[in-house]
């Protein structure tokens, strides 16, 4: 069946294309407020009808009712997944479409190669060429979300290190490249007989890169999760955008390159954050470096005082300021609820409450952010690192809940320790701090926190979601 | 087009992508990245063409499972932005 716009000129669809790519701009320009941000993301939508709406009905679609179906299961099977998940499960979906989206353009790039070989088109290195990156890239990012998916769900376990990794890395790679290389000169010899009609060189290329993408997120662990998130959103749209090239199609380009743009600026925001490099997250975790710095008996010892709900609670009556710094123990204790309720109380009774996010608290960037709206708190209330700093000696109580390694002193005063140098949020200069944990155990970074030794620091020991709910229950009764 | 008049479009977007993305707030982070990643679902045109075309059976078949999963990528990452972005949305009733 012939396409029902087909009798239209060719620029007709660059156009409806060059609309959809304004559409992708200005809906990510409307993105930069709170307040217009879902209508942002609806102009996005938008574009994106408009361009696969175009294309189905420009080309000659050999089986109509088969691509259908299959437009239909797939976005039934993306609508199920998007409703029915968790708030708290985010990361893992997220980081599982990432490597759809890679996947889907790793597909693209190779069934376009056997098709011209069907076809017996040309095989320009240009083509070959974007292929083989597409081909990698789209590969990586497949693997690598589905490993990173797993380790957020659980589903995988701790970081696998082994002796020779790097190495083991190294040498993956360059083979996949090896076979890249062999498909953009020898694009004429493309296997043996029987199987040249496959591009058997870019499938091979397709099992290294995807291999590679296990190898290269397995060993790294879960807190770094919010770089590998960024990365592989990144990384998704760098597949688009090649396969772009292989197509030879605009809006291809543009929008996977304006996705390959945002994931690797959240990228840079995540290693900033942490004071490390983006080499240094990929390579490996805080781990090997953890033996500096002072051992945690003598951090602790005798100086660590815990405290009661009752306790905080006439504190927070007293305070006239009240900072909430949430980390991924917030997340995992499902504590967002009743973390809000307190703000909320707090609030009505005519205390200044703020909520001090770090970047990389949480498993991706904006986790903590995303489950304090869900759990009804105003956007106005979340301060990022900079804004919230400053604010810390005329605070009276913050409270700190399943966070640590972002609220470490050491960052600022021990120049061995391995978070030195990472931006830290300054609580321990307000008047008291109290931190709710489970147990004085180390964070992600492996070192113990001074902050939890400090005259003006008091430990609520126990699980985020109790403590909090105590707390609240407590603040209730004495109104 | 030619393969410089392609990278010309790749560099001007990136520049683009780099000024607009920038001015984000770290607040919208995550929904952002699932909207851009939905977007990164455009890869769906490109699987709706080799679906299409057919100049082979194992070309046609490499399409469709493209065509399932970039669609489950676009639908999905749009949907889950949104419920997100509700969220932020909401003014609060004083």
């Amino acid at each position: 069946m012939a396409g029902f716009l087909a009798g239209l000129p060719t620029w007709v669809l660059s156009v409806a294309y060059l609309v959809a790519a304004v559409l992708f701009i200005h809906g990510l320009r409307e993105m930069t407020h709170p307040r217009t941000a879902a209508r942002g993301n609806q102009i996005s939508a938008a574009g994106m009808v408009l361009a696969v709406g175009v294309t189905v009905l420009w080309f000659e679609i050999l089986s109509p009712w088969l691509l259908l179906a299959a437009l239909l299961v797939g976005s039934a099977i993306g609508a199920w997944l998007a409703m029915r998940v968790a708030l708290t499960e985010m990361p893992q979906l997220v980081g599982l479409f990432n490597g759809f989206g890679g996947g889907a353009s790793a597909l693209v790039a190779g069934a376009e190669l056997v098709d011209r070989v069907g076809g017996g088109g040309p095989l320009p290195p240009e083509v070959t060429g974007a292929a083989a990156v597409a081909g990698i890239v789209g590969a990586v990012t497949f693997w690598g979300s589905l490993v990173a998916a797993g380790k957020l769900q659980d589903v995988l376990g701790d970081p696998i290190r082994y002796t020779g990794e790097h190495a083991v890395k190294a040498i993956v790679l360059a083979v996949a490249i090896l076979a890249g290389g062999y498909l953009v000169v020898q694009p004429g010899v493309l296997g043996p007989a029987p199987l040249a009609g496959w591009v058997p060189a870019y499938w091979f290329l397709v099992v290294a890169a995807s291999l590679l993408g296990v190898l290269l997120v397995a060993p790294i662990g879960g807190a770094d999760m919010p770089v590998v998130i960024a990365l592989l959103n990144a990384y998704s749209g760098l597949a688009a955008a090649t396969t772009g090239f292989v197509l030879d199609n605009s809006v291809l380009i543009i929008a996977g390159t304006l996705v390959g743009a945002s994931g690797m600026i959240l990228t840079v925001v995540m290693c900033r954050s942490m004071n490390r490099s983006l080499a240094n997250v990929l390579v490996g975790g805080f781990g090997e470096t953890a033996t500096a710095g002072a051992a945690a008996e003598d951090v602790y010892e005798g100086r660590v005082k815990s405290t009661s709900p009752e306790e905080v609670e006439m504190l927070l009556d007293a305070a006239r300021r009240v900072v909430i710094v949430p980390g991924y123990g917030m997340a995992v204790g499902q504590a967002q609820h009743a973390v809000a309720e307190l703000a909320e109380l707090l609030a009505a009774n005519g205390v200044e409450v703020e909520f001090g996010i770090h970047p990389v608290a949480g498993r991706m960037p904006g986790h903590m952010n995303v489950l304090l709206a869900d759990a009804d708190v105003p956007y106005e209330w979340m301060k990022e690192l900079d804004e919230v700093n400053p604010s810390f000696p005329r605070t009276d109580v913050v409270i700190v809940t399943g966070a640590n390694d972002v609220v470490n002193p050491s960052a600022e005063t021990d120049p061995s320790s391995p978070i030195a140098g990472m931006p830290v949020l300054e609580v321990w200069e307000a008047d008291t701090v109290i931190v709710n944990k489970r147990s004085l155990s180390p964070g992600y970074a492996g070192i113990p926190n001074p902050l939890f030794a400090r005259d003006n620091t008091y430990m609520l020991f126990g699980d985020a979601r109790e403590s909090m709910q105590a707390l609240v229950a407590e603040y209730k009764a004495n109104r | 087009m030619t393969f410089v008049e392609n990278l010309t479009l790749f560099v001007l977007a990136a520049f683009v992508g780099y000024e607009v993305i920038t001015k984000i707030p770290a607040t919208l982070h995550t929904p952002l990245m699932s909207g851009a990643n939905a977007i990164s679902g455009i890869t769906l045109i490109g699987s709706v063409l080799v679906a299409g075309s057919g100049n082979t059976t194992l070309a046609t078949a490499l399409g469709f499972v493209a065509v399932v999963i970039a669609a489950v990528n676009v639908v999905g990452g749009y949907l889950v932005s949104h419920r997100m972005l509700r969220q932020f949305g909401r003014r609060r009733e004083e």
